[in-house]
């Protein structure tokens, strides 16, 4: 057991800082700080496109494909110096994280050659049509049906909450191909572009104004016959691998983004003197423990190569940090007082904290809800007996 | 980086696992809970027979060398089982203090007797314990196993001395105490001739970080146990015609506890890796480990009472040996409260 890095490391951390810091000092200065998902989304995409070109867009991936074949230490690195460098979140996180890593692990050499040069390069953004009006949880349920005609697919019904849909190049959407199938069975994984006439998307507010997730409609639209990942009805153990890189180095950036918000949350109880109340300092406390653990908990599981038997800390980390990071929104609103329910300017805009206490409720919701993870935990983690099915 | 056990640390788990669980049984520490909380076959085995008793003891000082991580795997192991050993007072707090804190002639003079389970130590501390020349006076109420002790390492927060358990102006009164695997008893110095370590403040140092990490341990052993033992349970017990974990609100009740002892499990081996690695993390991730570890066990055993049902209440289950270890867990060597508030100081850049 070893936690500390190697001169090695710590040399390809200088690296990472050094690059990371004259990119944000330099051309891409304007974007240095940003945390809304939805600002600026040209020049994010810009900054994708610069990424690539540096090699610096999919560092764990092959080198053949665009990447550095980076090891698990310097992943964790690169991640942790590009949150402390105070660069936005990836645009194409679902491109970077899971369409690329799926297609790896299930595509065919040909639709690797297609995509993932691409998705390297910054210029293939990806979103994820999972979600639908009817299947939320239950995602085996999807309705959008799917069917081969002339050589192409053709895709007819809804997703819904398709983040940043509106400015993405691609989808890979959960299909049912297989008439009258139900749940798991009969289900497709395709790709497919979304700047055709069959797909239509129309933006969602969001509880912060915002309006990063969309409907996205699906008529008659169209993808070549090739273009889904494994065989026609894989699609279920398709969507459960994506899933499944969901948990990948990538939330270790997102945990150094977390300690940027702790950052300033513990700023503003040191300026508005609520670092003095006892009941806040022991709640401060509390969300230093929980967010150093979550980062241990992700190391360990990140370094364990036993997948023989279930990684508890795998399978509780969705939840453990959705929920700290609710609760440091409200930790944020009891810091901040009557000052955080108002905004500056006529926008209904907000900063950091008072948005991280409305965005935050999402976090327990998106890539399956702290109801659904506890059933999960409870079933795969402690073998319990599985929640029945309903017929309705 | 690898936040992984070694394979001779995987092998130490293993080894200590398999004892605890096979020696340490309920009927023992029963047994033991009705005399002075000291299964002391089980003592002397763990201390003689199966080598281990000298971990986190630098080989130097005469211990097994090794650090903190295997320390609190063997505490892991130890409290799965709530075993009844002085192993915290003794092995942890007295021996890392002398180790640390004692000149090689202290170190010879009594590191042997501890490590053999001979001598049991007991660590008093108290910040209100005064010298005056030789002579030490003050009291500390809650001295664990200080009733079998033989040998007493008593500190303030600027000194430490080692004092006979019959030596002139030492009063040790047993406490009849919540927990009887350890029970306390107070011990009073009324002008005790006490010979002081050599070096107290490392002393002093050393049996703190030590008991935090080997208490947050023994939390972490215990919360797991209460939470496989009550899982097992849920599996065969059945009411309205199934069984009683396939409940929602008993499965999440259950998911909720895993999801504690998994953040429970990186505190505390962040915090023993950080002690070990020297890191500028390790003052952070004692506390953090202490005052999780603790209040993680206490919702797993207060659940593993409730998730019984009746059973869980009575004397014959062993649910109430855990609720009342993880009790006084989260009362000594700092409540939780007093180890947020260290936490709290240092984020808050304010100095200690
Ligand atoms: C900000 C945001 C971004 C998103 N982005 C995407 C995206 O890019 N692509 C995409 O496909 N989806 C996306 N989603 C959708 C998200 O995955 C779903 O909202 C989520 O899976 C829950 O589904 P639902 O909204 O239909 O709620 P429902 O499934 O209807 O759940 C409603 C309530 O019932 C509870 N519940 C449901 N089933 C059970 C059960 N078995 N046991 C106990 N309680 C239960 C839930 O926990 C919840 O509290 C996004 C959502 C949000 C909020």
């Amino acid at each position: 057991m070893k936690l500390g890095f190697s001169a090695a490391d710590e040399a390809f951390r200088q690296e990472c800082a050094d690059w990371l810091n004259a990119e944000m000092a330099g051309e891409f200065r304007d974007i240095k700080g940003i945390t809304k998902l939805t600002a600026s989304p040209e020049r994010r995409k810009e900054w994708e496109q610069r990424l690539g070109e540096a090699k610096w867009g999919c560092i764990g991936w092959p080198v053949e494909w665009g990447g550095r074949n980076a090891t698990l230490a310097q992943q964790v690195i690169f991640a942790e110096e590009y949150a402390r460098a105070g660069v936005p979140g990836r645009v194409n996180h679902i491109g970077v994280e899971l369409a690329g890593p799926t297609l790896l692990a299930f595509g065919t050499e040909e639709q690797k050659q297609r995509f993932l040069p691409g998705i390297a390069a910054g210029k293939t953004i990806f979103c994820q049509g999972f979600s639908e009006p009817g299947a939320g949880s239950d995602l085996a349920s999807v309705r959008t049906k799917g069917r081969l005609e002339n050589g192409e697919w053709v895709v007819n019904g809804q997703k819904i909450w398709t983040s940043l849909a509106h400015i993405s190049d691609w989808i890979f959407v959960v299909t049912r191909t297989e008439e009258g199938s139900k749940g798991p069975k009969g289900l497709t994984f395709l790709m497919m572009e979304i700047d055709q006439p069959g797909i239509e998307i129309r933006g969602i507010k969001q509880i912060n104004g915002d309006a990063e997730f969309n409907e996205t409609f699906f008529t008659d639209a169209r993808c070549p016959a090739d273009s889904l990942i494994g065989a026609v009805g894989d699609g279920w153990k398709i969507a459960m691998g994506l899933l499944a890189f969901e948990r990948g180095v990538s939330t270790l950036g997102q945990q150094m983004a977390f300690r940027n918000e702790l950052d300033e949350l513990i700023a503003a109880a040191k300026a508005n003197g609520a670092a003095n109340n006892p009941l806040i300092r022991q709640r401060l406390a509390k969300a230093e423990i929980g967010l150093r653990l979550m980062r241990y908990g992700a190391l360990r599981m990140l370094s364990n190569t036993d997948h023989s038997k279930i990684d508890g800390a795998a399978l509780t980390y969705k939840i453990q940090w959705a929920t700290w990071r609710r609760n440091l929104g409200e930790l944020a609103m009891d810091v901040l007082g009557q000052a955080g329910e108002v905004a500056e300017g006529s926008e209904y805009e907000w900063d950091t904290l008072p948005n991280l206490f409305l965005y935050s409720r999402a976090d327990t919701i998106y890539g399956g809800t702290n109801q659904i993870q506890r059933n999960l935990i409870a079933e795969r983690g402690l073998g319990l007996p599985r929640e029945p099915r309903g017929d309705v | 980086m690898e936040f992984v056990f070694t394979e001779e640390q995987a092998m130490i788990g293993e080894t200590a696992r398999a004892f605890f669980a096979e020696n340490a049984t309920s009927e023992r520490t029963r047994k033991a809970m009705a005399a002075d909380g000291i299964d002391r076959d089980l003592w002397t085995a763990f201390c003689q027979e199966l080598g281990l008793s000298g971990i986190g003891i630098p080989e130097s000082a005469g211990g097994a060398g090794l650090g903190l991580v295997e320390l609190a795997i063997i505490a892991e192991a130890a409290g799965a089982q709530v075993a009844a050993l002085p192993m915290l007072g003794s092995l942890v707090l007295s021996a890392q203090a002398i180790a640390a804190g004692g000149s090689a002639e202290q170190q010879a003079a009594r590191l042997p007797g501890l490590l053999s389970g001979e001598v049991v130590a007991g660590y008093v501390h108290d910040a209100g314990i005064t010298a005056d020349g030789a002579g030490l006076s003050g009291s500390a109420g809650f001295v664990a196993h200080g009733g079998s002790a033989q040998l007493f390492v008593v500190t303030s927060n600027t000194g430490a001395w080692l004092v006979p358990a019959d030596g002139p102006g030492v009063t040790v009164t047993p406490l009849t105490s919540m927990d009887q695997t350890r029970p306390y008893a107070r011990v009073t110095l009324a002008d005790a001739p006490g010979e002081p370590l050599a070096d107290p403040a490392a002393a002093i140092a050393a049996a703190h970080r030590a008991g935090f990490v080997a208490v947050a341990a023994e939390a972490l052993g215990g919360a797991q146990a209460a939470l496989d033992r009550t899982v097992a349970y849920a599996r065969e017990r059945v009411q309205f015609g199934r069984p009683i974990g396939s409940f929602q609100a008993y499965k999440h009740r259950l998911a909720d506890l895993m999801i504690e002892i998994e953040q429970a499990r990186s505190a505390v081996y962040w915090a023993a890796c950080a002690v070990d690695e020297g890191s500028d993390e390790a003052a952070l991730a004692v506390h953090a480990a202490k005052s999780f570890a603790a209040d993680t066990f206490f919702l797993c055993a207060g659940n593993m009472i409730q998730l019984h049902g009746g059973i869980g209440f009575t004397w014959e289950h062993d649910a109430h040996l855990s609720f009342k270890r993880a009790r006084a867990i989260q009362s000594m060597l700092g409540n939780g409260e007093w180890h947020r508030e260290q936490v709290a100081t240092m984020i808050l850049g304010e100095a200690a």
